[in-house]
């Protein structure tokens, strides 16, 4: 491994501070400085596929764009490859990938099939190279019976994986994915993360992925940085996130009427009553089965739903630890 | 250039340059340097860089293009329905003119030929520019909903993307105008076609075109400042030419000084056509001002290119 | 009716939170102002007293087509294209099942929405048109206020235009061609890309009998005080007339609509 590779994103003291102006009435503004991202520092070797995490507004995404150039920094030294992606966009560009899961970088109103032949001639991807690499997505991701649907008519989890098809067919060297599992159904989730799996283990693609669902990190990276207020929190090993371990995922009854707060089911307390609904937490690594037949033998239950541990809640208890 | 010429189209390589073909689990290093396609330019300074870029610009321009048409394609009907209403929505323009001239014989002085060869004229130009950089019109909206951000990753360049998008073949509509009534009124016209008057007609739709681009493209960086201000530059784009389908006579001199000195449009067809028409310049300008056209046009095109770049600038450094 | 009155509110902070987008329509509409009043200037040079107009109330009529473009909708847009929109993607069902009628709910937006347009949008170009060139304004309120009930008939005229396009959506895959004849009819024959009674004959007789005369040319004959008197009522008459042929028109085809909506499901 040469040192290039190890250090293949290589993020120093990175700021970036937007000015925003707010109307405080009619004609006066008020300016504001908002610290997006205050200075982060980390390297990520090729080939590693690293979680990056934080609540809304930590600054992710901010961090992600300056990655790929769209946004120039405020200040701090960022390379890609060995390139300074503000000042080198498009060269950096042809061995990025980029999927970001609130918005489509696809032709809306053109077929699958069509963005693909449009992103070949784009990034000059060789013939052979380009029916290789669609053939595999087109394989891992299900794609064969979407290509000749406009992308308009996409679900979620179908045009998602489209994206990702779409980032990947010029070998990217290094996958960016913002929120790649956001709204997305829970068999895409899984084909979704296999897929990833697969690009990383055997293409050797560095990937950085940003999402809110601890599953994500849990089944794909090694690597986690905990982003928040603009600073990096956390950089390291998964177990090293005790929260993790220690977070909790929530049984939501709803039941026939108003009744006192569930009692005696093994594994499970109530943390919230309001009127006939109420929330159990239970730990994230045990199952919900057992939980569900117990509420459902001794209580008259109406509907359930499980939600899954939260990043805030995680970042919430590390604050905890650290000031305890 | 050449090397990047070669290198557009792998179909095209002759077949001793055709690449390696590289096993499909190759790392994706072995792969890059297999390739080394962008480093063609690597080490060959700024201008072969500069004009690689032009180049890759004009090329995925073109290729978007042809996309959009195809795609157009698919729904026949739609689109001639399209093309048809989009005709009769532009020749209202020119139903007015008809109209005042069922009243009037003479318009500011000018003739139902003479302002049928301006109206054509400006159409044609205009009707250019409608057609290859009308789409960059909508870029307020991306900067808007955040998709600008899906053009910035990819390796080619910002304003070919924005323009080719939603390319809207329909607009043809007002070159075939433009084009039918320019020859009526040549047909019409009483005008003595010296040689330097039959080389302005063609350099005066070209540099019309080019400078209507330039407010196409300057207001489009405009729109990075103010994303919901789009029709500011209609005013310019399409009150311009529908300014300048009338004679210059009609209007005030600080209209026209507006239109000769701070935004230039005077020289899409006003000018020139006073030469061809061989007619007197207005406000006192030379009878030579009209063939400026081709370096007011260039000189238009480099501010606005420069506008686009700050507006670009200004959009990346803070991402709204 | 305090639904409506809500809804109508709604209607006027939506456009009303754009206040670059306003801005940026009124720079449009003033510079457009400009433009076609010195061409009208150089018609009514040659001939004045065309169409029964002086000068001073031609170059009127070309400011008050600008301050009331926005407003009257005359380029289409509103809510149409939304309407068109929600029928397509079959969310209009869900309003149908609302517990209010889906005609007088968009009307109530739309009002609200014109009624911004009339002030963010009308009041400035009319203004720049007054201090640049003559105008022919009338002195005493009453006239005004004439006017102003002669806008809002218009606006009615427009908005049952505009939804009768709207719901053809029910029936047509690509409303683009429609939206387009209904563009152009609006534009020639409210009077807008030139006063009707400067149309020729025939033509400016059928133009005047027609219902998009009622969004432009009555109200902008109103203010030049072109009607008086019984003359005054019959203008009124005649655009709330045509606003209810339409609106009943509308309803009428709504519910053929909604039945459609509920056999097939949408």
């Amino acid at each position: 491994m040469t040192a290039d590779d190890a250090a293949f994103i290589e993020v120093d003291g990175v700021e970036k501070v937007f000015t925003v102006r707010r109307r405080a009435g009619w004609v006066r503004r008020e300016r504001r400085e908002v610290r997006a991202v205050d200075g982060i520092s980390f390297r990520v070797p090729r080939g590693e596929m690293v979680g990056y995490i934080g609540p809304n507004g930590a600054g992710k995404s901010t961090t992600i764009k300056m990655l790929t150039g769209i946004l120039v920094p405020s200040g701090g030294r960022l390379r890609v490859a060995g390139i300074d992606p503000a000042a080198d966009r498009t060269r950096l560009a042809r061995r990025m990938g980029v999927v970001f899961g609130q918005r489509t970088t696809l032709w809306w109103d053109l077929p699958l099939r069509d963005s693909y032949a449009l992103v070949r001639r784009m990034y000059r991807i060789p013939d052979d190279r380009f029916r290789v690499n669609l053939e595999r997505c087109v394989e891992l991701l299900d794609l064969a019976e979407l290509l000749e649907v406009p992308v308009r008519q996409l679900s979620l989890g179908q045009r998602m994986r489209g994206d990702i098809a779409a980032a990947l067919l010029h070998d990217p060297e290094v996958l960016y994915l913002d929120e790649p599992t956001i709204g997305l159904d829970v068999i895409s989730k899984a084909k979704v993360r296999e897929f990833l799996r697969e690009v990383n283990a055997e293409q050797g693609t560095t990937v950085l992925l940003t999402t809110h669902d601890l599953t994500d990190i849990e089944q794909l990276c090694r690597r986690v940085m905990v982003i928040d207020h603009g600073r990096v929190m956390y950089d390291g090993g998964l177990e090293g996130l005790h929260a993790v371990g220690e977070s909790e995922r929530t049984l939501v009854v709803d039941l026939e009427r108003e009744l006192p707060p569930i009692t005696g089911i093994p594994g499970a307390r109530t943390v919230r009553v309001e009127g006939p609904r109420q929330w159990l937490a239970f730990p994230a690594t045990a199952s919900a089965a057992p939980l569900v037949s117990a509420v459902a033998a001794a209580y008259p239950l109406v509907d359930l739903s499980v939600r899954e541990p939260d990043i805030e809640d995680v970042i919430a208890k590390m604050y905890a630890e650290r000031a305890g | 250039m050449a090397e990047a010429r070669a290198d557009d189209d792998v179909r095209a390589h002759p077949p001793e340059q055709t690449p390696e073909p590289t096993p499909a689990r190759a790392t994706a290093r072995e792969r890059r340097e297999a390739w080394g396609y962008e480093e063609a330019t690597a080490g060959r300074g700024p201008r072969a860089y500069r004009g690689l870029r032009a180049y890759q610009g004009v090329r995925v321009y073109f290729l978007i293009v042809g996309m959009w048409v195809r795609s157009t394609m698919a729904y026949r009907t739609s689109f001639v329905i399209m093309t048809l209403g989009n005709l009769v929505v532009t020749a209202l323009d020119f139903a007015v003119i008809a109209l005042m001239f069922s009243h009037v014989d003479v318009l500011g002085g000018f003739g139902l030929a003479e302002v049928t060869f301006l109206y054509g004229t400006s159409s044609t130009a205009f009707g250019i520019t409608d057609l290859l950089f009308g789409s960059t019109e909508r870029i307020g909206r991306r900067v808007r909903d955040g998709t600008m951000d899906t053009l910035l990753v990819r390796p080619v360049p910002v304003l070919a993307q924005v323009a080719a998008d939603r390319f809207a073949l329909r607009r043809m509509g007002r070159i075939v105008q433009g084009v039918v009534l320019l020859g009526w009124s040549l047909a019409h016209l009483d005008v003595d076609w010296t040689w330097d008057r039959v080389l302005l007609l063609p350099v005066m739709l070209v540099s019309g075109a080019a400078i209507f681009a330039s407010l196409f493209v300057a207001g489009a960086a405009f729109q990075f400042w103010a994303s919901d201000a789009a029709e500011v530059q209609s005013s310019f784009t399409y009150g311009g030419t529908t300014l300048l389908q009338y004679p210059p006579t009609v209007f005030t001199t600080e209209v026209l000084r507006a239109v000769v000195f701070v935004i230039p449009l005077a020289f899409v067809n006003w000018l020139p056509a006073l030469h061809i028409l061989d007619r007197p310049q207005p406000i006192g300008l030379p009878g030579w001002v009209g063939f400026g056209a081709p370096l007011v046009a260039v000189a238009c095109c480099a501010l606005a290119g420069l506008a686009w770049r700050a507006g670009l600038r200004a959009y990346r450094s803070t991402g709204s | 009716m305090r639904l409506h009155m809500a809804v109508m509110a709604s209607g006027f902070r939506r456009y009303a939170t754009y206040w670059a987008a306003t801005a940026a329509g009124v720079f449009t509409n003033t510079v457009f102002g400009f433009i076609v009043a010195y061409t009208y200037i150089a018609l009514w040079d040659q001939r004045p007293q065309l169409g029964g107009y002086d000068l001073a109330q031609a170059v009127t009529f070309v400011w008050l087509g600008q301050a009331l473009l926005a407003a009257s909708a005359l380029l289409g847009g509103g809510f149409h294209e939304e309407l068109q929109e929600r029928i397509r993607s079959g969310d209009v069902a869900i309003d149908l099942y609302r517990p209010v009628d889906l005609q007088l709910w968009w009307l109530a937006g739309d009002l609200g929405r014109a009624a911004f347009h009339l002030l963010g949008r009308g009041i400035v170009p009319l203004l720049v048109g007054s201090l640049v060139f003559e105008l022919t304004l009338p002195a005493s309120p009453l006239t005004w206020l004439y006017f102003l009930t002669a806008v809002a008939l218009g606006v009615l005229v427009s908005f049952a235009i505009r939804y009768l396009v709207a719901l053809s959506a029910f029936w047509l895959l690509d409303g683009t061609g429609l939206n387009m004849i209904s563009l152009v009819l609006s534009l020639f024959f409210s009077g807008m890309i030139l006063p009707l009674n400067v149309f020729p004959g025939a033509l400016g007789d059928l133009a005047a009998v027609l219902p998009w005369s009622a969004i432009l040319q009555i109200p902008a004959d109103v203010l030049l005080g072109e009607h008086q008197g019984t003359d005054l009522v019959t203008a009124f008459a005649f655009q709330a007339g045509w606003a209810l042929a339409l609106l009943a028109a509308g309803r009428a085809l709504q519910s053929v609509a909604t039945r459609k909506v509920v056999v097939q499901g949408g």
